[in-house]
Formats: structure tokens, C-alpha cells, sequence
């Protein structure tokens, strides 16, 4: 069975959907339908582009291409997890963290991924590497970004009851037991829900689009077990690290809570 | 001299310096918002700040800073609490004549936290403190929300243990006359400094 290639009029009469749910809106008065417009132009700009890039990349298949493009979903990651935060570590530290524990965990899993589980020809075959890095670091991104935010507002409120603990002569890490804990909860509870619904609840994107494909459902769903554990592992861990790092950052040499170093 | 500060000064602190021998209590008075709180967060090395402070003749930049604060012991205007009951933020449970001194009621020693007045609370964070034995301590307005028995009754607590422990304190108060008996000298915090005045 070969994919059904859809045609231009295709995409027309689904885009014909969001177009009627806008002239209804307007017709009710509820004023949304410039920012539908603007954000599904926007949609599809966006995966035009990556299209476009994904077929030069595809045809080159060289490693220092797909580097790059590796390097920079990482960046835009890591500035995403950032921009999520309402209290985000101040500077360079806040952005070095999040990119630090995505590197260690997103790059590594999926590396690892290619090399020994999914034998590609070459190990970095474009496409298996950049699906996969993609949704392992998307999930790591929400992950982390969840966590970090965790840590720093929870900091922030509990400025008191850490103080409490510091001056009665605990350590940073006795003191900041419970914060670590919660915030890395914080981080996997996605994942968690994600795993839980998995096929019952939601049928994964990955899966779905490899049996549009014509893949056997059998495969396709080995293919999501494997990237559900790879999920796991990586945001598990990601989240881990940003933790320790970022709990580290809010306390300096001399056992000080700094919120001063949070954004306002 | 068992508490020296020399030339401290910080972001919201004016330049302060003084010594107490064992047995002192040095209490401290100024307008509000001149940076006596501050003054204490930066003498139990809370926050960054510039200028020496000594125990026993150790810097405290010298000493990790878990050893300072347990020996150095700052308790705070409003008190943290971590854990849901009272128990879990003491090491071992203090005994009787602590209770009875504090006129505090043993019973509070499994109560939860969200449920003790603002005077148990204050009451409580002494106890905790004094528990680790410090030999300087830092108060700030230990007996602001006490009514005059239970304020009497801290002020007795408190000095009769620096007294039995050769201990020292710096107590910012701004009620004088509670401590004024028993202070040979008093801190006043102006924006320009800390200036030392002889008690009369």
C-alpha cells in the first residue's frame, strides 16, 4: 500500500473548515478571527519551510548538515525553556542550565537510540534522526521547562521556610530536600500522563502517521514503545539535572538563598 | 572578645562596627526601614556583605557557613516552618522547664503549625533556637506579638541564657525598657551608621 498523496484542493477544503468556524465567529461577534487566521497562515509557513528544509537535508544526508540542524532545534529549545518560566534564572546561567540537561539527555538518548536500537545506515540517517530528536526533545523541553518553573516560583514563595531552615544551621541540601523532589515531580508528570493514556486515551501522532503510511500496526507500535521509553528516560533525567543545577544556582558559596539572582 | 564586627556593611546595610565581650547583650534601636533586620540577616551571613565578623577571633568567611549559623544564631521577626507539626522542626524535644519557662504548653509540641497563634509561633522559634545552644544570638523583636507576661517571661529566657551560657546577643527592640536593665550599651542604627551609646 503506497501513502495517498494529498492534493492542493485537499488541503483547500480542510482549511475551508477553519475558514467557516471564523465567519461564524465574526458573525457571533467574538473577535477571534484575526488570530486564527494569523496562526494557521502562521502553521502553514512554518511546516512549508521545514518541508522544504527537510527534503534538502534528506538529499544531502551528511553529518555536519544534520548537526546543524540538530544544533539548532537544541537552541530554540533551550530558549524556550526560558521564555516558559514566570521567575526564570537571570542570564546566561538560566539558558546554560536548560541547554545543558537537554544536551546531556535528548542528544545522548537519542544518539544512543540510532546507534543500537534503530540500525540505520548510517547510524545518523536523516530520516530517523530528526523525527526522533524531535519528539525526545520536545517532550524534554516541556519537561524541564515545567520543572525549572516549579523550582524557582516554589523558591520564591518559600523564601521563608528555607531561610528558617538555613539559619538554624541546615545544609542546601537538607533545606532544599523537598523543593528538589516536588519540582522533578513537577517535570514528569507529562510523561507520566502520557504513558498512562498511551492507546487508550490518545493514539500517538508517530504511530498513527506510520500506519497512514502503510505500515503494519504491529511495527508502528514497537516503534512508539521504543520512543515512549526513550520519552521517559530522557525527560526523567533531564528533568533530574535541571534540577540539581538550577538548586545549585539559587544558593551561593556561602549557603545564601539568592533570589536576586530570579527574574522579577 | 567572643563577637567582633568590624566595618560591616551591605547593599541595605549602613557600616556598623562593635565587640561584645561574653555576657553582653547589645540591643538595637532605629527607625524602621534603616536596615536593622538587614544588619542581622548580614551578621548570620544571609546575605552578601562587605566588612569582618568574628567568633572567638574566627572570621566567619573562615567557617563553613552551616557551623556560623548554628553558633550564630539568628531568629528572624516572622518565623518559617517547613513541616506540618511542631515536633518535626526541632532535633529533640526540649524539656519541661523550657515549657514552663516559655509558659508555652507541652501539648503544642505535636499541634500543626497552620494552627498556633503568632505568639506560640514567636515563642517556639526561640525555643528552636536556643535549643542548638548558640553563642551569639540575634533577635529581632523577639516579643513583638506577646502580651506583657508572656513578653516578661521571653525577656527572662532569653537573658538568663546568655548569662548562664557566657553567651552574647543582639537584640533589636523597640521597647527599651525590657532589656535597658540588664544592657550596658545600645546600637543606634541612623542611616549613616551605627553609632554606640553608654545605657544611662
Amino acid at each position: 500500500m503506497n501513502l495517498y498523496s494529498l492534493t492542493p484542493f485537499d488541503l483547500a477544503l480542510a482549511a475551508g473548515l477553519v475558514l467557516a468556524l471564523g465567519v461564524i465567529q465574526v458573525l457571533l461577534g467574538l473577535g477571534l478571527f484575526r488570530s486564527l487566521a494569523v496562526n494557521s497562515v502562521r502553521m502553514v509557513l512554518q511546516l512549508l519551510l521545514v518541508g522544504v528544509i527537510l527534503e534538502a537535508v534528506f538529499d544531502a544526508a551528511t553529518l555536519p548538515w544534520i548537526a546543524l540542524i540538530a544544533v539548532v532545534m537544541m537552541g530554540l529549545a533551550g530558549y524556550e525553556v526560558v521564555a516558559r518560566q514566570k521567575r526564570a534564572i537571570r542570564g546566561w546561567h538560566g539558558y546554560g542550565i536548560g541547554l545543558a540537561a537537554m544536551s546531556a539527555t535528548a542528544l545522548i538518548v537519542t544518539v544512543l537510540a540510532l546507534s543500537f536500537m534503530i540500525d540505520a545506515d548510517p547510524w545518523y540517517t536523516p530520516q530517523y534522526a530528526i523525527p526522533l530528536l524531535g519528539m525526545i526533545l520536545g517532550n524534554t523541553m516541556t519537561g524541564i521547562g515545567l520543572a525549572l518553573n516549579n523550582l524557582t516560583q516554589t523558591a520564591w514563595q518559600s523564601r521563608r521556610e528555607i531561610e528558617a531552615r538555613l539559619v538554624l544551621g541546615h545544609s542546601v541540601r537538607e533545606a532544599t530536600a523537598e523543593l528538589r523532589s516536588d519540582s522533578m515531580r513537577a517535570g514528569l508528570i507529562p510523561t507520566l500522563n502520557m504513558l498512562a493514556a498511551a492507546g487508550v486515551i490518545s493514539l500517538p501522532g508517530m504511530m498513527t502517521g506510520q500506519i497512514l503510511a502503510g505500515s503494519p500496526p504491529i511495527e508502528a507500535v514497537k516503534y512508539q514503545i521504543l520512543i515512549m521509553f526513550l520519552i521517559a528516560a530522557a525527560t526523567g533525567f533531564g528533568s533530574l539535572i535541571a534540577v540539581q543545577l538550577g538548586a545549585r544556582r539559587l544558593f551561593d558559596g556561602r549557603d545564601r538563598l539568592r533570589l536576586d539572582r530570579l527574574r522579577r | 572578645m567572643l563577637f567582633e564586627v568590624d566595618g560591616l556593611r551591605g547593599a541595605n546595610v549602613p557600616p556598623v562596627s562593635f565587640a561584645l565581650p561574653p555576657g553582653e547583650v547589645l540591643t538595637v534601636q532605629g527607625e524602621s526601614g534603616v536596615g536593622k533586620s538587614q544588619l542581622l540577616r548580614a551578621l548570620a551571613d544571609l546575605s552578601p556583605h562587605e566588612g569582618e565578623v568574628r567568633l572567638d577571633g574566627v572570621e566567619q568567611q573562615a567557617m563553613p557557613a552551616t557551623q556560623w549559623r548554628r553558633q550564630v544564631g539568628l531568629v528572624p521577626a516572622e518565623s518559617g516552618w517547613w513541616a506540618e507539626t511542631v515536633g518535626a522542626h526541632f532535633a529533640r524535644r526540649p524539656s519541661e522547664t523550657w515549657w514552663e519557662r516559655l509558659r508555652l504548653r507541652p501539648a503544642l509540641w505535636e499541634a500543626p503549625v497552620e494552627r498556633l497563634s503568632s505568639g506560640e509561633r514567636q515563642r517556639l522559634a526561640v525555643l528552636r533556637a536556643l535549643m542548638l545552644q548558640p553563642r551569639v544570638l540575634l533577635l529581632d523583636e523577639p516579643t513583638a506579638n506577646l502580651d506583657r507576661d508572656n513578653a516578661a517571661a521571653m525577656a527572662e529566657v532569653l537573658l538568663t541564657f546568655v548569662r548562664e551560657h557566657d553567651a552574647a546577643a543582639v537584640w533589636i527592640s523597640h521597647d527599651p525598657r525590657e532589656v535597658s536593665a540588664h544592657a550596658r550599651r545600645w546600637l543606634e542604627m541612623t542611616p549613616e551608621g551605627g553609632v554606640l551609646h553608654e545605657s544611662v
